[in-house]
């Protein structure tokens, strides 16, 4: 139960690039069609999910024990950065179909806020390793609910006649901004 | 002298990171809901955006192209540990405020960015400025933010009342729904300028 809670949080209450503003360049950047969309969130739910997996034993097993907590930030940015590079070799050995799917989503996101982000807060948040595990799929799922709704409204305003001055990028944040807007309706339903 | 000026002044208006090139927008609306906050933020990266912009500039002759990017990763994490230690030291307070986004200013895109783009080319003290225009554009961006959010949010400016006390703040500007509204129209305004400005060039 209190797994279930901690997921649905992490999808919808405190959305993470609608509440807490990660991946935001990832976002905008790739929300202009659905499938891409798609790719990206599911390339995104596995590096987290991975990534948390590692950095959490990093973590509990060489930087507290050694007492160096203080490179947490450079470990990390280097341990996620090299397994999305190792990711990307053994799925485009092993799984080309894969690769060839959402291989390219994989390189965008090995240097991104909202990968070094979920690592960080799990350890920040003193979570058990089961716990940082759920924490990570829920926020990549929340990203990837997030990501596919925005494209579709995206994909619906290049019908709608826009001001010159707000076309693409300013129109995308207002909408964005009705879109959290709409998810903040969700706040208070589970308070951790 | 005027080449120097010409790229710190760029990074000003002409190529703001923020409003123009869009690059590093996570912290632009987490921490911009005060100006305390957003200025701090700004200078925390004006000044790593520096340091990494000399560092690389100076070893840019002995670093094999194929390693370059865990060259610069490396170099931008260290710099970025360094302020948080001394955020953390002496300004506990702010520290606690800005949280997991000081962190964060490692997988900035803009610093990555200026690293590849201009320092890996060019020499030390073009670096410098190259850097510190971006910084200071960076810097300028936020406070703008912060300052809108901010006064009309909450009625007040670095923590004094500007507007009268009866004013009724609308809650939505501090929340992140208004964060990502208030961007966009700014956004919007700087389009407009920067377009005007070239169109007077012409």
């Amino acid at each position: 139960m209190e797994y279930l809670t901690l997921f649905i949080s992490a999808v919808i209450v405190n959305n993470f690039v609608l509440t807490r503003f990660l991946g935001l360049c990832v976002f905008f950047g790739v929300s202009k069609n659905v499938n891409a969309s798609f790719g990206m969130g599911m390339a995104v739910t596995a590096v987290m999910t991975i990534s948390s997996i590692l950095a959490w034993l990093v973590y509990n097993f060489v930087l507290l024990k050694f007492n160096l907590t203080f490179l947490t930030t450079v470990v990390f940015v280097l341990l996620i950065a090299s397994t999305v590079q190792l990711l990307e070799m053994v799925i485009k050995k092993h799984v080309p179909t894969l690769y060839n799917m959402w291989g390219i989503y994989l390189m965008l996101i090995a240097v991104n806020c909202v990968v070094l982000g979920v690592p960080l807060l799990n350890v920040e948040s003193n979570f058990t390793f089961a716990k940082s595990i759920v924490h990570a799929m829920g926020a990549g799922v929340g990203f990837g609910v997030a990501i596919v709704l925005m494209a579709s409204l995206r994909e619906k305003l290049r019908l709608a006649d826009v001001p010159k001055a707000l076309d693409g990028l300013g129109v995308a944040f207002i909408l964005a901004g009705m879109l959290a807007l709409s998810f903040l309706g969700f706040s208070g339903m589970i308070s951790l | 002298m005027k080449e120097l000026w010409s790229i710190f002044s760029k990074g000003i208006l002409m190529e703001n990171p923020i409003f123009v090139l869009a690059l590093s927008l996570c912290p632009a609306l987490a921490v911009t809901s005060s100006v305390t906050n957003a200025l701090t933020m700004g200078l925390t990266v004006m000044f790593v955006i520096t340091v990494n912009n000399m560092t690389i500039s100076l070893i840019r002759n002995f670093v094999n192209p194929k390693v370059r990017l865990p060259v610069y990763i490396v170099s931008i994490a260290t710099i970025v540990t360094v302020a948080q230690l001394v955020l953390q030291a002496y300004f506990p307070l702010l520290y606690k405020a800005l949280g997991i986004y000081l962190a964060l200013v490692v997988v900035f895109a803009i610093i990555l960015a200026r690293a590849e783009v201009f320092a890996s080319k060019n020499n030390v003290i073009r670096s410098c400025c190259d850097g510190l225009g971006m910084g200071v554009g960076f810097a300028v961006a936020m406070v703008i933010i912060g300052a809108v959010r901010e006064v009309f949010g909450s009625g007040t400016f670095l923590g004094y009342h500007v507007l009268p006390i009866s004013y009724d703040a609308p809650l939505l500007l501090i929340l992140p729904a208004g964060a990502f509204i208030v961007i966009g129209y700014l956004i919007g305004g700087a389009r407009i300028l920067v377009n005007r400005i070239e169109k007077s060039k012409a």
